[in-house]
């Protein structure tokens, strides 16, 4: 029997599983908790696509340039052409799913995101994500009912299974009753970002431990632009982490200021007056970073959305009002929300193809764990547009290679990666990170963050999951090293220009005993070369 | 402020459940049920109040601001979402109890087996069969009830809900709404069928599933928009007429 692997039921995962059933194929969808509580339910602001709906000419090449502008050259083209030219028919096939966008005479109402000219933007109020999320949950369960999607939640992903070159499965864990199996066929990792490096510091999901993305990383598979760290320019500090304040609030038009000799001082519109608030994230949080160092202005910056129509905050931001008003105590209609940057997302990650072959035979990786579409910088509504998209395309590549194989085996040997990683470990390298990869970095801090790391590493004997995340970790710092330039969300202090010579993928290999990095060029355009000819 | 947390502990699904006396010490006003278990679990060689070690406590938690479902447990003899649940707010005399939902089958410490939820929305059949398209004119019914986070809170509350009965409560209804918001007519009778006999006519009481979702789901707006709306308000009446007798 045919089978695959699915590593992840968030949107990337549901959408493979989706989308390998359709094809009549069926797959295993394992998660460590069910569908209603991956990330993706939390995802508020909405999804691009250029539907050309609010009369401001539109189109699919308009969202590729500002994706590829957004993400400073660094994603590949030709993956970033496909996304944006299937995003239209993806908004489509989420409207025939029943998901309740916001509509007017039948057409989808698009809202301004950063990073983009124009409106293109489908959202659900500002809980985006979770809809979509019931109604693909909805869809899974039709091909659940047929035989060919089996959830399996409550279960976690251990390690790949390989044979040489290739990955011939994955080894999994029942958290509830503790008992391992090994399951055979492709692999498609759609395990979500790397929050856990970072506990209690990102807007996401305490079960995106990162431990997926380490493991593999750590069993020689190669991690793409792993210092490319999305700091969402507003946050705010909530009991356990940091709680986002969507881009939504700024695409209807809040507004960011610091106070300045007693005035308010709106840096960003002074600034940058055609986006304004609405610049890329890396922009925005960088700007916050700089502003608030200014000795005139006032160490905390605000978001001001006290202007806000009232049907805006009736129709499209009832969720957040409510939100806020819980956590801070306060109504934003009426008092600015102090934000902060916060870590939001990771573009780094498995390195994929523009197909999602993750380089080897049999793996593939979509959605947040991947390193595919956002380059060095994601726009607002990339994301779940990419985890649909990359999901779908993961699932036509692996389909395209699938084999016969021999059915799942109980384990029953000791499983190294059984063994949980330390708190006291998690929190020291997160603390050593911390230090060293915020919105401002320089060879120096860099340098002794992996100093310190070194030292932690010859602290004690770790486990095979520490060590993973110890790998992982100086990958990331090593990654962040060696990108002598700035480009989009990383920011080198002592090399501020953009450098045409690091427009270039990251490309960093776990070895026997330290972590390799090297550049490698980024796919050319398709039709390109024929152009230049 | 000192405060004793009180958790019901059990090692496995076959153990005998015994309860475990933490102390905890916090000065935050925002520290949240959620945020204690994770410091307990993070601090290397705690112990309880009788100086015993304190193992890790097993729970489930995954978004940390109430739109997950996953904390869902019994604080304080109350259904509801751990991060959800300041200490300061819960607190009774600086005692708080934290035990798994009831109506589920536990796993360990604070985790139950909700795989029931799931169950029964297969049983249900919640998915469309043909392509569809969500009605603008009904989009805020299709949207809160596209909400539910599948917590179980409100049928750990509901007197007529057991996990291996066939009544499957608002939890299975919520998602049916959505469906039947959408759906034309002649396949909305289907669904309706199906609901009748695991929804619409288990149910009639107090509405208390209303009142305790963390989701502030405007449960009784669904109803008067499904067709539910009339088997529920004539059981409803009669409920009244009874109580009024
Ligand atoms: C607060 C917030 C708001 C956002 N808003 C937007 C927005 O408006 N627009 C947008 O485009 N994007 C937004 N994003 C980003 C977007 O939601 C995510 O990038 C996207 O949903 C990721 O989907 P995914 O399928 O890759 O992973 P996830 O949804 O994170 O799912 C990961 C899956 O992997 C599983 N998993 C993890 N580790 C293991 C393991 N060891 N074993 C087994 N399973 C495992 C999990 O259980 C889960 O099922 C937002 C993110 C956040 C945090
Ligand atoms: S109204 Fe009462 S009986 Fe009906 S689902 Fe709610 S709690 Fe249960
Ligand atoms: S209706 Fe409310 S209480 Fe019940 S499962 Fe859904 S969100 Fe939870
Ligand atoms: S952790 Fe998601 S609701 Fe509490």
């Amino acid at each position: 029997m045919q089978r695959f692997q699915i590593i992840g039921a968030g949107l990337s995962g549901l959408s493979a599983a989706i989308t390998l059933a359709k094809r009549g194929f069926s797959c295993n969808l394992f998660s460590l908790q069910p569908s209603e509580r991956a990330q993706s339910v939390l995802a508020e602001g909405g999804i691009n696509g250029a539907l050309n709906t609010m009369g401001e000419n539109d189109s699919p090449a308009l969202h590729f340039a500002d994706t590829v502008r957004g993400g400073v050259q660094l994603a590949d083209p030709n993956a970033v052409e496909g996304l944006t030219a299937h995003a239209p028919e993806i908004l489509r096939q989420l409207e025939a799913l029943g998901v309740p966008f916001h509509m007017k005479n039948g057409e989808l109402i698009l809202r301004n995101f950063g990073g983009q000219k124009k409106k293109r933007t489908a959202y659900a109020k500002s809980s985006t994500g979770k809809i979509i999320m019931s109604a693909l949950i909805d869809e899974a369960r039709k091909y659940e009912h047929a035989g060919r999607i089996t959830r399996f939640p409550h279960h976690e992903f251990l390690r790949l299974l390989t044979e040489g070159d290739a990955c011939t499965g994955v080894r999994i864990r029942d958290c509830y009753t503790g008992s391992m199996t090994d399951y055979y066929g492709a692999v498609l990792l759609c395990s979500g970002g790397m929050n856990g490096v970072f506990p209690g510091m990102t807007t996401g999901t305490t079960q995106n431990s990162g431990d997926v993305t380490a493991a593999v990383f750590a069993q020689g598979v190669p991690l793409g632009n792993p210092e490319m760290l999305q700091y969402h320019p507003t946050t705010i500090g909530i009991a356990g982490k940091r709680c986002l304040v969507t881009e939504a609030a700024r695409g209807e038009g809040g507004r960011l200021f610091i106070e300045r000799n007693g005035e308010r001082w709106y840096f960003m519109e002074e600034k940058y007056p055609e986006l304004g608030n609405l610049m890329p994230r890396d922009v925005v949080a960088r700007e916050m970073f700089f502003v608030r160092q200014q000795p005139e202005a006032g160490g905390q910056v605000y978001l001001d959305m006290t202007a806000l129509p009232e049907d805006t905050w009736a129709h499209k931001l009832s969720d957040l009002r409510a939100e806020l008003m819980n956590y801070l105590g306060t109504d934003p209609k009426h008092t600015p929300v102090p934000v902060h940057e916060g870590i939001h997302y990771f573009m780094g990650g498995i390195a994929v193809d523009a197909q999602h072959r993750a380089g080897r035979n049999g793996l593939y990786a979509a959605g947040e764990c991947a390193c595919q579409y956002h380059g060095a910088n994601r726009l607002g509504g990339n994301s779940m547009l990419g985890a649909l998209y990359g999901g779908q395309v993961a699932a036509q590549t692996a389909a395209a290679a699938g084999a016969d194989l021999p059915e799942p085996a109980a384990v029953n040997e000791t499983e190294p990666y059984a063994q949980p990683a330390s708190p006291v470990l998690i929190h020291a390298v997160s603390g050593i990170l911390l230090d060293a990869l915020g919105i401002v970095r320089d060879a120096e801090t860099l340098q002794a963050a992996r100093e310190r790391l070194r030292t932690l590493s010859h602290a004690r004997e770790y486990n095979a999951r520490e060590q993973a995340r110890l790998r992982l970790a100086e990958a990331m710092l090593l990654g962040a090293l060696e990108r002598r330039e700035s480009r989009g969300a990383h920011y080198r202090s002592d090399f501020p220009q953009t450098d045409e010579a690091y427009r270039k993928t990251t490309v960093v290999r776990c070895l026997q005993d330290s972590v390799s990095v090297t550049f490698e060029p980024i796919p050319q355009r398709k039709g390109e070369t024929d152009r230049a000819i | 402020m000192q405060y004793e947390l009180w958790i019901l502990r059990q090692d496995s699904p076959e153990s005998t459940p015994y309860r475990q006396c933490i102390p905890f010490e916090t000065d935050d006003p925002q520290m949240t049920a959620a945020t204690a278990l994770t410091q307990i679990n993070e601090t290397p060689g705690i112990t309880d109040s009788e100086g015993n070690p304190v193992q890790p406590i097993r729970w489930e938690c995954s978004c940390l601001q109430k739109k997950c479902g996953a904390c869902a447990m019994r604080i304080n003899g109350v259904p509801r979402l751990a991060c959800d649940a300041k200490l300061a707010e819960c607190a009774k005399k600086g005692r708080i109890t934290l035990e798994p939902l009831r109506k589920f089958p536990v796993v360990a410490d604070l985790i139950c087996d909700r795989s029931v939820l799931m169950k029964n929305l297969h049983l249900l059949q919640i998915w469309f069969e043909a392509e569809t398209k969500a009605d603008e004119t009904v989009g805020d019914l299709t949207y809160d009830a596209a909400r539910c986070l599948q917590c179980g809170c409100c049928l750990e509350v509901c007197p007529n809900f057991y996990a291996d009965g066939d009544f499957y409560g608002m939890s299975g209804l919520l998602p049916a709404a959505r469906l039947l918001t959408a759906l034309p007519d002649i396949q909305k009778h289907a669904l309706h069928r199906a609901c009748r006999a695991h929804l619409y006519e288990g149910c009639g009481k107090s509405l208390a599933c209303r009142n305790i979702c963390p989701a502030g789901i405007d449960i009784d707006r669904l109803l008067v928009n499904s067709n539910a709306a009339a088997v529920w308000k004539r059981r409803m009446a009669k409920k009244k007429r009874e109580k009024s007798r």
